[in-house]
């Protein structure tokens, strides 16, 4: 076993210090820059000591996968390559982990439906290899606008699912999200999930921790399961391979490896309460009226919510930010005086309001919508003539609705 | 790795189970000239395994695993099929985690190992069946030979698709009748030795597993070659004689009738000119070993 030592506090190759996760993040100064999110994922990553990045391009996310390949010839990423194709580029992620190394890359919508054999896989396999989705449409006709229906189809691959709002959460979520991944109690995969091209594409304000501090290199011997580099004894693994076996151990192996998979999800939530300071945010939710949405749907709740303030009707927000680990206790307290849950979302389906509907009592409350889709942005004030309809006080008409 | 790390606590010895004890005692692990003559002298890498009575594939596995020039540094990567259950039976290390993605997943291993170990030697093998790398993973077995990933990439051809049941396989032979292929199979056998050469394999080997010695040789050089030149790929005959009506003595017969001058395992290589040199290099390297040795002997 290579030999474990901490190294906090030495340097690597490029003098950046390995510093404690929890100061770097919680205690070292910041330092307010203005980037695109596609910017502040190639600044995390500077940060991150991450071993391998694969990259392949598909809209939005072909900026932040070209910039991390800067990095690389910068010197701040072990290795780095083009895949030919988000199948191929999850499997390659999937090699460099089992290989104990900490592995990032990034896909968007139409990949992240390619690759999706690929996430089960990962989590059955416990490889904590970080993936940044950036949603956009997945449907034909091709759309590259954004659009956040693909992350319904990652909820139950056993990853941890984060949603971003800003690129604030961004830059601290990749690095946090290395340090929740990597437990040993959890060990498992997370996609990371923001809204394309309203995050990547836009400016904004970022506070960056510095440049000369780096996350501690990932310890594969921490993992739960045998790193596949030799380093360890090769032991027959059983003596009946399980795979096509018709038999109750067969059975019963399998069944207790998933549930497992599902604890090591369970296991996380501590982790991701401590890291991103809870699974929720919460604003006002002593209202009778309550906006619960993620991604940029709680950018725009929150605009609405100052519209509805302005003509007297008070609301509050949560803003959902790990969907696995799922915040239902969180969720159940935080929507027990409203009278009215309102989940806005950029996808056709509503599979948030679903969620929610799954987890609180009393889910007629729940008013699934607004919902845009294929591109559509969600202007706060159809967020408030939907709450202002339900609530049956008169509302303006919207220009280009047809009304 | 060294044969060191895979000692036994005194302590623990007796409750360890005897296929361990054996590795421990007599595995190969770091033997110099490791070959398929150590079969039956030594403990194999390769325990009681699951595969039909008299499987050529069986054979093959146990010639490869006595013939990798570094086990105790080598990693494995299979693919779903009979290969499958063999795979956990192996003390070497290996991955199984999709069907057709396992050039794709020793893509990243590699480049893992590398950065992790800059300064040692860690080979990484694929072996695959003909489903898996010619048909459902193709375009990942070529890429990876594009990027002149340095891996050897080994099929089982067995031209069919065996552990589903006998499937048609693109390596299968043109008029041969199988599940969906009712009236026989309307395509020639994919040509892959070639293609392996035209898309930048430096050493590319069709034959069968009749000749242990002969695998050994082209498994060693195969593997000495990606470590140091560039991609390799070996396609080995390991008849399906379940699916093709044989019974459990006739597999060696099965090769030896596919690998006459005119079959199509007749014995095939390529060799690039850089792989060439080196191969030249290791025996000369290996004669001068010899003399000395011999010169060693005759003083004593």
């Amino acid at each position: 076993m290579a030999e474990i030592k901490s190294h906090i506090g030495t340097q690597n190759k490029k003098g950046q210090t390995y510093t404690d996760p929890w100061k770097m993040m919680h205690e070292a100064p910041r330092n307010p820059s203005f980037y695109t999110g596609s910017e502040v994922i190639k600044e995390a990553l500077r940060r991150a000591s991450c071993d391998v990045m694969i990259a392949y391009p598909i809209t939005p996310q072909s900026e932040a996968a070209a910039l991390i390949g800067e990095l690389f010839a910068e010197g701040y990423i072990g290795d780095y390559f083009r895949g030919e194709s988000e199948f191929a580029v999850m499997s390659q992620c999937a090699g460099a982990a089992f290989g104990g190394a900490r592995v990032f890359t990034t896909t968007a919508g139409p990949g992240t439906m390619r690759a999706m054999e690929n996430f089960p896989m990962w989590a059955g396999a416990r490889l904590p290899i970080q993936m940044i989705v950036t949603c956009r449409g997945i449907n034909s006709p091709l759309s590259i606008q954004p659009d956040t229906i693909e992350i319904s189809y990652l909820l139950n691959t056993g990853m941890l699912v984060w949603h971003a709002e800003t690129a604030q959460d961004f830059f601290d979520w990749i690095l946090k999200g290395f340090m929740v991944s990597e437990e040993p109690e959890v060990h498992l995969p997370l996609a990371l999930c923001c809204d394309g091209f309203f995050v990547t594409h836009t400016k904004d304000v970022v506070n960056l921790t510095p440049t000369d501090m780096c996350l501690p290199p990932y310890d594969p011997y921490r993992s739960p399961v045998p790193c596949m580099d030799m380093e360890c004894p090769p032991v027959r693994m059983m003596r009946d391979p399980f795979i096509m076996k018709s038999n109750y151990i067969s059975y019963a192996t399998h069944a207790s490896w998933q549930q497992e998979i599902w604890a090591a999800v369970e296991r996380s939530r501590k982790h991701t309460i401590k890291w991103i300071n809870g699974l929720i945010d919460t604003e006002n939710t002593d209202a009778e009226v309550v906006i619960v949405a993620s991604g940029t749907a709680v950018s725009q709740g929150r605009e609405a919510i100052r519209l509805l303030e302005d003509e007297g009707v008070r609301c509050g927000l949560i803003k959902v930010k790990s969907l696995r680990p799922w915040p239902g206790e969180e969720i159940r307290e935080a929507t027990k005086n409203a009278k009215h849950i309102f989940v806005p979302e950029f996808n056709v389906t509503g599979w948030l309001a679903k969620e929610i509907k799954a987890t609180i009592p009393n889910s007629e409350r729940v008013h699934a919508g607004p919902h845009v889709c294929g591109g559509m942005t969600m202007p706060p004030e159809i967020i408030v003539s939907e709450i202002k309809t339900a609530l049956g006080l008169r509302s303006e008409s919207l220009a280009g609705r047809g009304s | 790795m060294s044969k060191e790390r895979i000692k036994i606590s005194p302590d623990l010895y007796d409750i360890m189970p005897s296929d361990y004890q054996d590795l421990v005692q007599s595995a190969t692990y770091g033997k110099e000239d490791r070959g398929w003559k150590d079969i039956g002298t030594s403990k194999e890498l390769i325990e009681q395994h699951s595969l039909c009575a008299g499987c050529p594939e069986s054979m093959a596995f146990r010639y490869i695993l006595a013939s990798l020039p570094n086990p105790e540094d080598t990693v494995m990567v299979g693919s779903t099929g009979c290969t499958s259950l063999v795979f956990p039976m192996v003390a070497v290390h290996n991955i199984h985690s999709l069907f057709g993605n396992q050039n794709a997943i020793a893509s990243g291993l590699k480049r893992a190992l590398s950065v992790r170990f800059p300064d040692r030697v860690k080979d990484v093998v694929v072996l695959a069946g003909d489903g898996a790398t010619v048909d459902i993973g193709l375009d990942m077995t070529l890429q990876a030979w594009f990027r002149q990933e340095k891996f050897t990439t080994i099929c089982f051809d067995n031209e069919l698709y065996a552990n589903t049941g006998g499937q048609e396989s693109g390596l299968m032979q043109k008029g041969f009748v199988a599940k969906m292929a009712p009236v026989g199979k309307l395509f020639d056998k994919v040509r892959l030795p070639e293609i392996a050469r035209e898309s930048g394999c430096h050493y590319v080997v069709n034959c069968t597993v009749s000749k242990p010695s002969l695998v050994e040789k082209v498994i060693r050089n195969s593997v000495l070659i990606a470590r140091e030149i560039g991609p390799t790929y070996i396609q080995l005959y390991t008849p399906c004689i379940l699916e093709i009506g044989k019974n459990s003595m006739e597999g060696l017969q099965e090769m030896r009738d596919s690998e006459k001058p005119t079959e199509r395992f007749a014995y095939k290589e390529y060799v690039s000119e850089p792989a060439k040199q080196f191969l030249a290099e290791l025996a000369a390297k290996d004669k001068e070993r010899k003399a000395a040795a011999k010169q060693l002997a005759g003083k004593a």
